[in-house]
């Protein structure tokens, strides 16, 4: 197993008596691609401002290869950030803008015994590092142009690039895909991917896009409120969602009240369901997570619940339906087709179920009843809207 | 729909070809023009005289503009730095003094330099004046201030310097400050992330900053009339004899008028060369 690299010690962040971050505890570990995910206001940019120096925690402790770093500045951390909007300098051209931080660097002269002499990084050296980026990066040729003569994707090689060609130990990586279009967006979340492979060091990833983290990351560090809620890998995540939460914000879900009977077996609308999970207390009043993709639809009078299409959804590859079961409304997704209105039963594979304990997000998620199209793309633009606001400040 | 529209510009083009063009227009045409009407380049050939005014006055607005530079940027960087109420409590101080008569201004510089005025009568009060002579073994009543070339030059300072502060101020508030995190984030110190990010970019504010102040310095004549009493003549005095006072010659006027505003184009349009790429530099 890797060694660990960073780690968060007790780190609390308040502005104006407004606790951001609370009490959190993470380790990252060296060549790891960790995402922090999370809503807007999550914490999750703080976390990674704390880390790059930008800001000083309120109390606890950042600790680098086990020094304790609080008061390091950024410049003098083994540390690169790039930035949401990239933030390169308009009046130098690609190639300044990536030499920028080996002119800023000195170090010791190899000619001088005592090794107290700084020297500059000589010219030939940052002309051959620069040119080394700019093959990663794909964007040989393009050294003399200035950055408002390149597309947002390139723009943001060119951030990615200005970064690595320090050699840092550890990349911050501030929800830099935000402002490229969708299809640019999964082009670089490979390229980006691959980049971390290829130079081998920690890329530390800050995004509110569920599908970007399951995509590129080795960990998920998932947020809320300022505290994390599940750490794992995207699988875990994604399989084992810890709370309601996770659930939700992790992919679709429907959650539905359940009491445990006994291991391996839930009760749900009346119902007996044999599941894969124990460890509760006899009747323990649970959450049972049910993915949209795990739900076979059946002919009525061999279903283990009943219920009615109330909408269809055509999405390419599958159909969305939701199908009210009693009242409460559940998002199935098949590729079956279900006319609007019709009855059909359900059956869920006890490998589909996955129970978890009540939590303070009980209840405020999983509930399909106000599903609509529309409904979730304004969801998508607020949240963007809030993000960049939280930028400006 | 367009066609409406651009009947609107029509006051506007009327307005500037009576007033901006028509004038230069009379200047070229009476710069060549002998008083009897013919065409001449006497009027230029005569200029030779006054080389001392125009250096002079060139000497002094440079003299100014790089004094309202050395002001201006560390104000206007400062306060930039400062939070949004300080900023709008500054920005009124700096815009105050222009809400008054720009006569009205000089006058009171007048006031406060004489020789027996308020600042004398400062330095008196507090012994500078006598610990002055004790030094210098001199026998002084007051330190001549007014009718000197430093009061002309403390007249077109203070007169300007707002003209420099609110270009360079409004270029620099609106520096994107993730420019600067990732300056240092790159390693620059505090030094280097003025020296490499905030000074390049704050560049065109100060090219606007400089041909704001030394255009209106180099062609004054109220201010040097004023606080140099006349002996220290401008291009400006020189202009408005030829014009109102005795030495009535408008030709002449006309072509010293001519010549200092191919010398000032020319100057914008090497400093503006000499910060090409900053296409925002506001040429006046």
């Amino acid at each position: 197993m890797s060694k660990e690299l960073i780690r968060l010690r007790d780190v609390c962040m308040a502005f104006d008596d407004e606790l951001v971050l609370d009490h959190l505890n993470l380790y990252f570990n060296d060549k790891e691609f960790l995402t922090l995910l999370g809503p807007s206001g999550c914490g999750k940019s703080t976390t990674l401002r704390i880390i790059g120096g930008f800001m000083t925690p309120t109390s606890g402790d950042v600790l680098f290869d086990g020094v304790r770093i609080n008061d390091v500045p950024p410049y003098q951390r083994q540390i690169n950030t790039v930035f949401q909007k990239y933030a390169l300098f308009p009046h130098l051209n690609v190639f300044e803008n990536i030499a920028f931080g080996l002119r800023m660097q000195r170090r010791p002269d190899p000619n001088d015994p005592t090794g107290k002499k700084l020297v500059k990084i000589p010219e030939e050296e940052i002309r051959q590092r620069v040119m080394e980026m700019l093959e990663v990066i794909s964007l040989k040729g393009f050294e003399h142009r200035k950055p408002d003569a390149l597309s947002g994707g390139q723009q943001q090689r060119v951030a990615i690039a200005r970064a690595l060609v320090n050699r840092p130990k550890v990349l911050l990586l501030d929800e830099p895909l935000a402002a490229l279009d969708l299809k640019l967006r999964k082009d670089m979340q490979i390229e980006l991917k691959r980049i971390q492979q290829q130079v081998g060091i920690t890329f530390i990833y800050v995004t509110h896009d569920q599908e970007e983290a399951l995509t590129m990351s080795d960990t998920i560090v998932v947020m809320d409120k300022g505290s994390i809620q599940q750490i794992g890998t995207p699988e875990d995540i994604y399989n084992e969602p810890k709370n309601a939460f996770v659930a939700d914000f992790i992919g679709e879900s429907n959650i539905i009240d359940g009491v445990m009977l006994r291991d391996n077996c839930v009760k749900m609308y009346g119902r007996e369901f044999p599941c894969l999970d124990g460890g509760f207390e006899p009747n323990e009043p649970v959450d049972v997570v049910i993915r949209p993709e795990d739900i076979d639809i059946v002919p009525k009078e061999q279903g283990q619940l009943v219920g009615t299409v109330t909408s269809v959804t055509f999405k390419g590859m599958q159909y969305d339906i939701i199908v009210d079961f009693r009242g409460f409304k559940w998002l199935i997704q098949t590729t079956d087709h279900c006319p609007e209105g019709s009855r059909i039963g359900i059956k869920i594979d006890p490998d589909g179920i996955h129970i978890m304990k009540k939590s303070k997000y009980s209840g405020m998620f999983g509930d399909y009843s106000s599903f609509s199209e529309e409904y979730d793309e304004l969801d998508d633009a607020s949240l963007l809207d809030e993000e960049e606001s939280e930028d400006e400040t | 729909m367009k066609r409406n529209l651009s009947r609107l510009t029509i006051p506007y083009v009327v307005w500037m070809a009576l007033f901006v063009v028509a004038p230069i227009i009379m200047v070229v045409i009476y710069a060549f023009t002998s008083a009897e009407g013919g065409f001449t380049f006497a009027n230029f050939a005569s200029m030779g005289t006054y080389a001392v005014v125009f250096t002079r006055s060139f000497k002094l607005a440079l003299i100014a503009t790089i004094v309202c530079l050395l002001i201006g940027y560390p104000v206007s960087y400062m306060m930039s730095k400062e939070g949004p109420g300080f900023q709008r409590i500054a920005m009124v101080l700096i815009m105050l003094p222009m809400w008054i008569n720009f006569l009205l201004r000089t006058y009171s510089w007048m006031s406060i330099l004489e020789n027996n005025g308020l600042l004398n009568q400062l330095f008196q009060k507090i012994g500078l004046i006598a610990l002055y002579n004790g030094i210098f073994g001199t026998n002084l009543e007051f330190f001549p201030m007014l009718n000197t070339q430093g009061a002309v030059v403390l007249g077109m300072v203070y007169n300007y310097l707002p003209f420099m502060i609110l270009p360079i101020y409004s270029v620099i508030v609106k520096l994107d400050g993730s420019l600067l995190e990732a300056a240092r984030d790159l390693g620059a110190n505090n030094f280097n992330v003025f020296r490499r990010v905030i000074l390049p970019l704050s560049l065109p504010g100060v090219l606007s900053g400089i041909t704001m102040v030394f255009v209106p310095s180099v062609s004054t004549f109220a201010i040097s009339k004023m606080l140099g009493g006349g002996t220290e003549l401008l291009l400006g005095d020189l202009i408005e004899q030829q014009f109102l006072g005795g030495a009535y010659n408008p030709q002449l006027g006309a072509a010293i008028s001519l010549v200092m505003m191919v010398i000032v184009v020319v100057c914008m349009v090497v400093m503006n060369r000499f910060g090409e790429g900053e296409e925002q530099a506001v040429m006046l």
